[in-house]
């Protein structure tokens, strides 16, 4: 059998400085907030992160997933569709030390999907007639307008489920899906965080929503609830 | 007293229809969903993965942890809120039976693929030609456009809820938008507590208009030309 259950600390070894990271999730649904706790305490920077939003949420929400990495100084670069309401985030803009480059939400996942199904791009309409349409080419079919948006790709992705088997087959609760089987399937090494493994076969194979052949790692992380 | 808010929500949940798949946004459009007529069946797209919202689950933090607490850890509970259901504002869902759970791309094809029957969402100005701006102010922090532009692309009907005039008076109704477009063209209503608007061939076309109000009043609080319609209605004022 294929065994993909992997420890933390052997899992995060895959992270390199300088690397272009995925973080799945939206705010904190579907966060990886195990793995993102170790890269926080990791000697790595320069990263670029991949995100939907800059894990951050708002004051009276105190777990947190991305944060750490900003406050650490560990992240140069965001692509987001969300910079949120981390303080650290906008300090960072405002001083010139965090890049960001803002992609609305279904462009970002788009981008995310093409680059993992090795597209070359993709042709949308939104942006168009916005500041997001700058420099970007301009391509007509049957007579609308669409932006040719390229594809994103990730060394690693950090990405987060409810439940997988050891193989990697995974299955998300609720609306905690959103990016994370988008990202999985676009980097090179992909860490699976989840709550409960179970042993093949165990999740009905009709029912796997994230194929175990995109997951690298297999990293138990029991949800902990903070007060 | 009903406030602008409220006005707005009111007159937006009458416009929605039984069946309607729509998307509301943050702030005043999310207040729209307790306006809806309990003997419609409207299903709420969220934009995070979501469709059939039912309830929002408030409260101050402690009272949010300790529900994180009791419900957290059991399945199926859609229906009583879970922490891994949330909407794209951050709180916690409950769902109607018949609702689903999807991906990203998923969660957009529907948006931009003309599968909403509306979209309603908060605006900073809107023009004549059907523009809206309503995700950045020149000078001031950008926290991002999320997916409004995404939301507003495909949909059959663009509802922009927002206040007549901003805080400080001046005019959001302009014959140009000013600030960053959220996109061109898309506008199809706009609800203020004052009157509601149709964006129609380059001009703002009054629907209905709220009691108490004369037109020119309204026409001084809006920064361009009205044309008022034939049958002019009454505006809705919830008790």
């Amino acid at each position: 059998m294929i065994d993909k259950v992997t420890a933390i600390s052997e899992a995060m070894k895959c992270v390199k400085s300088g690397d272009i990271i995925m973080i799945g999730g939206f705010t904190l649904s579907g966060s990886p907030i195990g793995l993102l706790r170790k890269l926080s305490e990791l000697p790595i920077t320069g990263l670029t992160a991949i995100s939907e939003d800059c894990g951050y949420i708002r004051d009276d929400v105190k777990r947190k997933n991305a944060a750490a990495l900003f406050d650490n100084g560990q992240i140069k670069k965001v692509i987001v569709s969300f910079l949120g309401m981390n303080p650290t985030v906008h300090k960072m803009i405002a001083e010139g030390t965090l890049e960001h480059e803002l992609v609305p939400q279904g462009t970002l996942a788009e981008r995310i999907r093409a680059g993992g199904a090795g597209l070359g791009g993709v042709l949308t309409p939104t942006g168009i007639g916005t500041i997001v349409e700058e420099g970007k080419r301009i391509i007509e079919v049957n007579g609308e307008p669409y932006i040719l948006e390229l594809p994103l790709r990730a060394d690693v992705a950090l990405v987060k489920a409810y439940r997988a088997d050891r193989m990697g087959n995974a299955v998300f609760k609720y609306s905690a899906q959103n990016f994370n089987p988008l990202m999985a399937t676009a980097a090179d090494k992909v860490v699976l965080e989840v709550e409960e493994i179970v042993e093949p076969g165990k999740i009905n194979p009709e029912q796997v929503q994230l194929p175990g052949v995109f997951v690298d790692y297999v990293v138990h992380c029991p949800e902990e609830v903070i007060l | 007293m009903a406030d602008a808010r409220m006005i707005i929500a009111k007159n937006i949940a009458d416009m929605l229809k039984n069946g309607d798949f729509v998307n509301l946004g943050i702030g005043i459009p999310t207040m729209v969903s307790k306006f809806i007529d309990p003997k419609k069946t409207v299903l709420l797209h969220g934009e995070n993965g979501s469709i059939g919202q039912d309830g929002l689950i408030t409260g101050n933090r402690d009272e949010i942890y300790k529900f994180e607490l009791t419900y957290g850890r059991e399945n199926g509970d859609w229906q009583r809120g879970h922490r891994d259901l949330c909407n794209a504002g951050c709180d916690y869902i409950t769902l109607l039976p018949g609702g689903c759970c999807f991906d990203s791309a998923m969660s957009f094809i529907m948006a931009r693929g003309g599968h909403l029957d509306a979209t309603v969402l908060g605006g900073l100005q809107v023009d004549t030609e059907g523009n809206l701006a309503n995700w950045m102010v020149p000078g001031k922090r950008v926290n991002g456009m999320g997916g409004a532009m995404d939301l507003v692309c495909g949909a059959k009907r663009v509802i922009v809820a927002m206040e007549h005039t901003s805080k400080d008076g001046e005019h959001k109704l302009l014959k140009k938008c000013t600030f960053p477009l959220t996109a061109a063209k898309c506008v199809s209503t706009v609800v203020t507590e004052l009157c509601i608007i149709d964006c129609e061939n380059g001009k703002f076309i009054v629907k209905a208009i709220v009691p108490g109000i004369t037109r020119k009043e309204l026409q001084e609080k809006t920064g361009a030309p009205l044309t008022f319609a034939n049958t002019l209605e009454k505006m809705q004022i919830p008790e």
